[in-house]
Formats: structure tokens, C-alpha cells, sequence
């Protein structure tokens, strides 16, 4: 009897994610346009929330300039479409992703020279700079204007049999909820990896794992550029998506917007980022048909969770189950 | 007019963007050293500070009411945030901190739209000061010249307040042992209340001396503090003396940047941040973390 107890919560979850998977796998056959394309939407949101999270929540690292490396991996497959042609899919995301590692090295090895205020201040100035850059270097990037991707690529898998369609939003869905939930199982199973219980250690306390023979400096780095490579990564399945880019979405505003994400989510937890992107984006799409002043409440949310409910809705979610459970 | 005078000109622009610089680094500072907090929100009180001081110059006329005003009532406003929103998280740690003061800049951001408009305003110097005088054959304006002299003195009232005062005293006991200076019966919570409201007002007071040079709009914020932040990098965060040299310092280069490489000036600045960095990471003038 007792085991069931114990059991069955774990076991609860484990079908109720199931039913999830099928029943988004099911979306495109069902629901219009509308709706698919906010899921997609989400998706890849939620993605990028993850992304932060796994500085943030599992190696304490507040990382304010997120956006950088979604706007390198989407920045990199606009540019390589405009300026050199190349829209061949299977060259342009491994470039996208080696051109997001590379920045996300250079931004770790400078800022995590320093920690706790210093990173976040740092990691907010490089993600300005980047920004500064797109806006300015109007001859690469198309600076105010943004990046326009043109066509979208088709896939052919055994062709001419199988053919997936960047352009078509079902497609696309599908795409983009395959990459998701696979780069999802890589970042679950990287935190249960060595590295990721170091990474958890450094969080908790830096000296101590330093004076067990750790080299942090490497563990915190290697996590950073694991984490801007999955930024870019979202920031790659957003530019096939919208197939546009304008440099705001490099701004201090989207880092935000993604630290909120996290926070509102829960840190900590990964699931919690999607659940946040989610809840974040309806409430994007639902209050700015009524409101203009929507960057005042998504200040006030950020506000109110941070003193009220720092564990997030993940914690929220929890506390009641708790409590379901003792009845 | 002499080959060299361009560059003087220049060097007093510098000058004078750097005692701005100078008085919102200083601001950020101080509430840093006190309370380890990084206020994220301290261009949003340099901005707001600015946009009252222009709403009070437009209704009175008078520039050095405004100069008054704005930054007392932002340092009663930063004060009443201390209290009501930063003092419950002291025992959480200083990330929630931080991130809370993100927050503000999204609120405090979309207030100044919502009040003052996305239009850029500007304040009118005060008519004494609205005149060029003549250095080495070209025209300066004087306001400018005055906020290098002002600026000069803010600097040391400020030293004089935190090095020579009681108040100062009881700061920096703050700074360096708050249960000690608890235990001899100062009042550390009433302390930080105070302190986040000078921060806070030197931000205000700032933002209302830049707006005849660098004008007012919504995002000016962002801008701010981006460069604060590399100047409290740059000289080490919590001291005076790096703020001082460090606001020198980046104040020079983004002038001097923006005429030789206008596109990328930006550049020069976030190039001496990284240097320091990679140098020495406490700053300038800092002390190795504890």
C-alpha cells in the first residue's frame, strides 16, 4: 500500500506527459492555423527559457544577455540565406550552431571571470553589444530593418516520397516539436550526466568543489556554451518560423522576457521553462488585444513572483499537489 | 584656430559627460558597496528623475527648481521601494534582488511612456548659462563648463559626506561588519533605506543636469546604465576613487569614440571593459571579492 503512495505521483506524471506528447503530436490534424502556429511559438520559447534555465537554475548563473545567442543562431541562417545563398538546411544549422558556440565562448570566458553580480552585469553589456552590432552593421544584417529569410527550404527524405516543408505551418509544427522535445531529453539527461550534478555543486557552493580538484572555471564554461548553443538552436527553429529578425529581438527586452519565462516557470526544473513560455505568450497574445501598456504588466509579473512566489508556477503546482496528496 | 583645438573641445565634451557619468556611477556605487545590491533600475531613476525635472522646469520655468525637485522626489520614491520590496528579500540572497530591479526597469520603462510620451524632450539650460564663451578660437557652451565645475563639486561633498561625516561613518560601518554596527545600536535597516534614496536621487540629479545635452526619451534608461555599468566594471564596483577614474576614463573614450569611429563607437568602451577583465577582474580600483 504503501509503495503505491510513493509510486503513483511519479507514475501520474509519467502518463499525464505521455497524453501531452500525443495530444500536441495530434494539434496540426485539428486545430486551425491560429492556434499551431502559437504552439509553435511557444515551443520554441520554451526551448530558449530551458536554455537559460540550465545556467541559471542548475549552475547559479543569472545570464541577462540570453537573447545574444538566439539572435546568432537566427541571425547566422538569415544571413547565409541573403548573402551567400546557402539555403540548404542541413549547412546552414550546423553553422548557425557552431557561430552561436563560438560567441557564447567568448562571452563565457570574459564574463565568467567574475561571478555573482559582476556575470549578470557583464553578461547584460555583451548581450547590448551584440544587439549594438546588428543595429549598426546595416551592411551585414540589415541593421533597423531586420533579416528577412526568403523562402523557406524544403526537405526531401527519400525523395521525392517524403518531403517536409519549412513553409507549411503543419510542417513546421511537427519540426519544430521533434527538435524540441529531443533537445529537451539531451538537456534532461545532461543534468543527471557528471557534469550537470559539478554544475549543481558550483551553485550551491563554488569553494568546495573547487578545493575537491574541480576546475570551475571550465565546468561553468562548458555548461555556458552548452546552454547558448541551445539558445541558438531555438533562435535557428525561430528564424525558419517567422523567416524574419529585426535586432530588437537581441535587446535587453527579450533577455527579459526570457528571465521571466524561467522565473514565472520555476527555476530550476527545465519543464517549468515551457510551462512559463507558455503561460507568458498567451497572456503576450490574449492582453495585448486590450492593452498597450503590456511591458508594465510583464514588469509587474516579474515583480510579483520574484517576492511572492520565487519556486514559480512549477512550485505553485507542487504545493498544491502537496497538499492534494495529505488529504 | 589651432590644429589641435577639435580635440579640446572634444576633451571638455568628454569631461562633462563624464561628471554625468560620474554622478550615476557614484549612485550605483554607494548602494552597491552598502547593500550588494546591483540596481539594474538605476537608469530607470536617472530617466524618471529627468522626466520630472522636465514637467517641473515646463510648468515653473525655473531650471534649478526642477534640479531640486526631481531628485528628492526619486529618492523618496527609491526609499519607499526599498522598504516595501527589497528589505523582504535581504534574507533570500542578493539574486532576487537584482532580478527585482529588472522588473522595475519594464514598469518604470512603460510609465514614462505612458505619462510623458515616446516623443524626445529636452530641458532648456538656465538662461545664465545659455551662452557659448570662446576657447582657443571656437564657441563652448557653458552650460557644459558648468557641469564639469559641478560635477567636480558633487565629487567632493560626496567624499567629504562618506569620508568625513558621521553618516559616512555609520555607512561604511555598515559596509564592513552590519551586525556589529547593528549590535552598537545603529539602525542598519533605516541606513539602507537612506542610502538607496541618495543612490537613487544622484541618479534623478544626474538625469536632470544630462537632459539639455543628451535630451530625454524612453530608452535613454537602458542606455545609461549599460555605460554605468561598464564604468563601475571598469573601476571597480563599491569604490570611490574607481568610480571617479573609471567615469574619467569611459567618458574620454565614448566621446572621442563617437567622432573617430561613429558607427561603432560603442565598441571602444565594451573593448577597455573586456581588457580590464582579462587584467584584472575586480576593476581599476577594486579589492579582490571576498
Amino acid at each position: 500500500m504503501k509503495s503505491s503512495v510513493t509510486e503513483s505521483p511519479a507514475m501520474v506524471v509519467r502518463y499525464i506527459v505521455l497524453v501531452l506528447i500525443v495530444a500536441l503530436a495530434l494539434v496540426p490534424f485539428l486545430a486551425p492555423k491560429y492556434v499551431v502556429n502559437l504552439l509553435t511559438e511557444i515551443l520554441i520559447f520554451g526551448l530558449l527559457a530551458a536554455s537559460l534555465d540550465l545556467v541559471l537554475g542548475y549552475t547559479g548563473l543569472a545570464s541577462l544577455g540570453h537573447a545574444a545567442f538566439f539572435g546568432a543562431g537566427a541571425y547566422t541562417v538569415g544571413i547565409l540565406a541573403v548573402k551567400v545563398q546557402c539555403t540548404s538546411v542541413l549547412s546552414a544549422v550546423p553553422a548557425a550552431l557552431l557561430v552561436s558556440i563560438v560567441l557564447a565562448l567568448i562571452v563565457g570566458f570574459f564574463s565568467l571571470r567574475t561571478t555573482g553580480i559582476y556575470f549578470l552585469m557583464i553578461t547584460l553589456a555583451f548581450g547590448q553589444m551584440l544587439f549594438a552590432l546588428v543595429h549598426k552593421w546595416t551592411e551585414l544584417s540589415g541593421g533597423s530593418d531586420g533579416c528577412s529569410l526568403g523562402k523557406r527550404p524544403l526537405i526531401q527524405l527519400f525523395s521525392p516520397y517524403f518531403t517536409v516543408d519549412f513553409g507549411d505551418y503543419r510542417h513546421f509544427y511537427l519540426v519544430a516539436l521533434v527538435t524540441v522535445l529531443l533537445a529537451f531529453l539531451a538537456l534532461r539527461g545532461l543534468v543527471r550526466l557528471p557534469l550537470g550534478h559539478v554544475a549543481v555543486g558550483i551553485r550551491e557552493n563554488e569553494l568546495r568543489v573547487r578545493f575537491m580538484g574541480f576546475n570551475t572555471f571550465a565546468y561553468k564554461l562548458a555548461m555556458f556554451v552548452i546552454s547558448g548553443c541551445f539558445a541558438g538552436l531555438a533562435g535557428i527553429l525561430y528564424m525558419y518560423f517567422n523567416a524574419f529578425i529585426s535586432p530588437e529581438q537581441l535587446s535587453w527586452i527579450m533577455s527579459g522576457k526570457i528571465l521571466v519565462m524561467v522565473i514565472l516557470g520555476g527555476v530550476g526544473t527545465l519543464y517549468g521553462s515551457i510551462l512559463g513560455a507558455g503561460t507568458l505568450l498567451l497572456m503576450e497574445n490574449w492582453l495585448s488585444s486590450y492593452t498597450e501598456r503590456w511591458l508594465l504588466i510583464l514588469g509587474s509579473i516579474f515583480v510579483f513572483f520574484v517576492l511572492f512566489a520565487p519556486e514559480g508556477l512549477v512550485g505553485i503546482i507542487r504545493g498544491a499537489a502537496a497538499k492534494w496528496g495529505r488529504k | 584656430m589651432h590644429e589641435l583645438t577639435p580635440y579640446l573641445t572634444q576633451f571638455l565634451n568628454g569631461f562633462a559627460y563624464s561628471m554625468l557619468l560620474f554622478l550615476v556611477a557614484a549612485g550605483m556605487s554607494v548602494i552597491f558597496g552598502l547593500m550588494n545590491v546591483a540596481n539594474l533600475a538605476h537608469g530607470t531613476f536617472y530617466m524618471i528623475g529627468g522626466y520630472i525635472g522636465y514637467s517641473v522646469a515646463r510648468y515653473t520655468g525655473n531650471f534649478w527648481l526642477s534640479l531640486l525637485v526631481a531628485p528628492v522626489i526619486v529618492a523618496v520614491i527609491g526609499s519607499i521601494l526599498e522598504m516595501a520590496t527589497l528589505r523582504p528579500l535581504y534574507k533570500r540572497g542578493h539574486l532576487p534582488q537584482v532580478l527585482l530591479t529588472f522588473g522595475f526597469v519594464f514598469i518604470g520603462l512603460d510609465l514614462v511612456k505612458w505619462i510623458w510620451g515616446a516623443d524626445i524632450r529636452s530641458i532648456e539650460p538656465p538662461a545664465v548659462l545659455a551662452w557659448s564663451v570662446e576657447i582657443v578660437g571656437q564657441g563652448f557652451p557653458v552650460y557644459r563648463l558648468f557641469l564639469i565645475g559641478f560635477g567636480l563639486l558633487m565629487t567632493l561633498g560626496l567624499w567629504f559626506l562618506l569620508e568625513r561625516t558621521s553618516l559616512g561613518a555609520i555607512v561604511r560601518s555598515g559596509v564592513s561588519d552590519k551586525e556589529m554596527a547593528q549590535g552598537l545600536g545603529i539602525n542598519i535597516s533605516a541606513v539602507f533605506s537612506c542610502t538607496f534614496g541618495l543612490g537613487t536621487g544622484l541618479a534623478a540629479a544626474s538625469g536632470v543636469l544630462a537632459a539639455p545635452v543628451l535630451g530625454l526619451f524612453p530608452g535613454i534608461d537602458f542606455d545609461i546604465l549599460i555605460v554605468t555599468l561598464v564604468v563601475v566594471v571598469v573601476g571597480g564596483m563599491g569604490t570611490f576613487r574607481g568610480c571617479f577614474w573609471g567615469s574619467l576614463l569611459i567618458g574620454q573614450l565614448d566621446t572621442f569614440g563617437k567622432v573617430l569611429i561613429p558607427r561603432f563607437s560603442l565598441f571602444l568602451i565594451y573593448m577597455a571593459m573586456a581588457l580590464i577583465l582579462v587584467i584584472k577582474p575586480s576593476g581599476l580600483f577594486g579589492v579582490e571579492e571576498r
